[in-house]
């Protein structure tokens, strides 16, 4: 991320909910975003997601700069490159699980085989095999985020995005989803978390904390190995 | 790209039927237009089939001259003499064979109404006298026997052809054919009969005519046994008429000139009989026209009640469209999130409304046949021609209304910012 503002304007007024923000992430880290409501980490969130474009600025993934990308390009990056994980789950009810995990394959053009194949070893992977065919609202919080973090999986995405993981999710739950992501920091992806819950952050790698729209600090997290992260 | 086509398609067709019974209504509205199309369209075509073929019963090649009863406006001299002289003559009819050079055959008809009996049974007839070809200008079919022949006419032979009607009442039994019969006080010789037949009279009211209580027969006889005058008694007071000829029949060969002919015929006659219009022509071939041309007027009128039907239909699917984007903004931006591109999102909803207004089109084709199978049940007089086009052209047009009214709730969900759609609750 290099000098990102993003602007809305209200009416007259402009808001600058993201005021010149400049970091970079490695491959294979493990971020958590931090700050207070309205301090602009959800925007800076659909920033990173590419569910939104910065006004100013240059955002590199994986190399490409995607900051002035068409509609339809930022699509296949979001298909190819990212992965989501919402506070809400965000599950399609009408779709069974393994369906919902489909979704990013679909707009892939994954031939169904495949795609079923692939969307039945993520959800292996996150210990939900034998609940396949189960619709979201049959199964527990806890187990729609697992089948949420599979669909966030299953198109081996470049960087992990989660909203707010846990914010849905009793303590119990919460910490199996935050033994997931070890786990899958582990194995080697990138994740960038966003959340205010300190104990949730501390997981990470390393924190981000915005104020103002602006870059606060970069602090080690608890389990700090040494991982790059520059500052502003 | 076929099978991603297929699964855009798979998509639409569950998101119509998650919710059965509201696809099944927001369709109604496309049902009920095709379905009043085709079965309007059916009976449409069934009733300028009847009426073509009525007219072309008449001859499209013939031109007939009728007499008519002219108002009695001068009535003073009528009521004096008690006698009405009007109508055709025989030398009109010399006239017009002699001066048209396209009248191919002029058919010369008298009729006069006479009971027909047999031994004690009787039939109400009408004597037709005429020629031997009147037959062939009429298309006319024989049950039995033979029609008047030029000998018949040339010596003036006691002989009749019978209707079928008044064959039917005349010998329930027996065989008509050779059996003297009494027409009036006179005795005629049976030598055949007819097949039924109706004829539209031409009027503009298009009222039909029954010719199987005709009896025909030469008509020389007829002019030697009746003469020229006819008596009617009417509630107790006789009124005397005198007409030569009843009608003509002129046969035009080729069907291009029929008109022309027409429009000749028309001011011979009118020369001649400058004093009271006493006669009046028609054409069944301009009727042909005119029944062609009332049948496109009524395809257009019929063509607008169908897109106001269709288009209130297609407002109705937009506007449940609409209602089924803002329900489902989040699965929208659920899968916008996923990477599904505007297109995706036009396709998924676009295949939605093309299936509900395909599915009412293709329902509201099967009501319409229904119609058209239980009209004749309900109306016998009715013969609904159901034709192929019409049903490949109101499917065709459902799925059009599909994807005009459609378009703008695609393109409304497609462009709903996935951020915001996400948030939705």
């Amino acid at each position: 991320m290099q000098d990102v503002h993003r602007h809305y304007t209200m009416g007259d007024s402009v808001v600058r909910a993201l005021d010149g923000i400049s970091f970079e992430v490695e491959r294979g880290a493990y971020w958590a975003i931090m700050g207070p409501s309205g301090s602009g980490k959800s925007t800076l969130l659909n920033l990173l997601g590419c569910l939104d474009r910065p006004t100013t600025g240059a955002y590199l993934l994986g190399g490409e700069d995607v900051s002035r990308l068409t509609d339809d390009r930022l699509s296949e990056v979001r298909s190819t490159k990212l992965g989501f994980v919402f506070q809400s789950f965000q599950l399609i009810q009408q779709l069974s699980i393994l369906e919902n995990v489909e979704v990013p394959l679909f707009y892939q053009g994954v031939a169904p085989h495949e795609s079923r194949e692939r969307a039945r070893k993520a959800l292996e992977r996150v210990n939900l095999g034998d609940r396949v065919h189960h619709r979201p609202n049959e199964l527990s919080g806890g187990q729609q985020q697992r089948a949420a973090v599979a669909r966030a999986l299953v198109n081996q995405p470049i960087v992990l995005l989660a909203d707010e993981p846990t914010g849905n999710l009793d303590s119990k739950t919460a910490r199996e989803i935050l033994d997931l992501f070890d786990e899958l920091h582990a194995q080697g992806s990138t994740i960038l978390l966003v959340t205010h819950d300190p104990g949730v952050a501390s997981r990470a790698e390393w924190v981000l904390r915005v104020m103002d729209g602006k870059l606060d600090r970069v602090e080690p997290g608890g389990r700090h190995r040494a991982a790059a992260g520059t500052g502003a | 790209m076929i099978t991603t086509a297929l699964r855009t398609f798979q998509l639409g067709l569950r998101g119509v039927a998650r919710h059965g019974l509201r696809s099944l209504l927001t369709s109604l509205g496309v049902l009920f237009g095709v379905a009043s199309v085709i079965a309007m369209l059916a009976i449409g075509e069934g009733l300028s089939h009847d009426v073509q073929a009525r007219i072309q019963a008449l001859g499209s090649n013939n031109i007939l001259v009728r007499s008519i009863k002219p108002p009695e406006s001068n009535s003073a001299a009528a009521e004096r003499s008690r006698m009405s002289v009007y109508g055709l003559t025989y030398d009109d009819a010399e006239r017009i064979q002699k001066t048209l050079p396209n009248a191919q055959v002029v058919v010369p008809v008298r009729a006069i109404y006479q009971d027909a009996r047999y031994v004690d049974r009787r039939s109400d007839a009408r004597v037709v006298g005429t020629v031997p070809w009147f037959g062939e200008t009429n298309q006319f079919t024989l049950a039995s026997g033979r029609f008047v022949t030029e000998i018949d006419l040339e010596v003036r032979s006691p002989v009749c052809v019978l209707g079928f009607t008044v064959a039917r009442e005349l010998f329930p039994l027996e065989e008509p054919l050779g059996k003297l019969i009494k027409l009036g006080t006179q005795a005629f010789r049976v030598v055949g009969v007819m097949q039924p037949r109706t004829v539209l009279t031409g009027d503009e009211q298009g009222t039909m005519e029954d010719l199987s209580r005709d009896v025909y027969a030469p008509l020389t006889t007829v002019r030697e046994y009746w003469g020229e005058i006819i008596v009617k008694v009417s509630s107790g007071s006789r009124d005397m008429e005198q007409v030569e000829l009843h009608q003509l029949q002129v046969r035009v060969a080729d069907v291009k000139r029929v008109e022309i002919t027409a429009a000749v015929l028309r001011e011979m006659l009118q020369a001649s009989h400058k004093t009271k219009p006493d006669y009046e022509v028609v054409v069944p071939l301009s009727l042909l026209r005119d029944a062609e041309e009332t049948k496109k007027d009524f395809n257009r009128v019929l063509g607008a009640i169908a897109g106001i039907s269709l288009l209130i239909g297609g407002i109705g699917i937009t506007n449940v469209m609409l209602a089924t984007v803002t329900e489902r903004t989040r699965e929208i931006g659920i899968r916008r999130a996923l990477g599904a591109k505007r297109k995706h999102i036009v396709a998924q909803f676009l295949v939605e409304t093309v299936v509900l207004a395909g599915g009412g089109g293709v329902l509201g084709m099967a009501l319409g046949w229904l119609i058209t199978v239980l009209v004749p049940k309900i109306n016998a007089k009715l013969h609904p021609m159901p034709t192929q086009e019409s049903y490949v052209l109101s499917f065709v047009i459902s799925v059009v209304v599909g994807i005009v009214f459609g378009l703008y709730p695609a393109w409304r969900a497609a462009t709903m910012d996935p951020v915001e759609a996400l948030r939705h609750e």
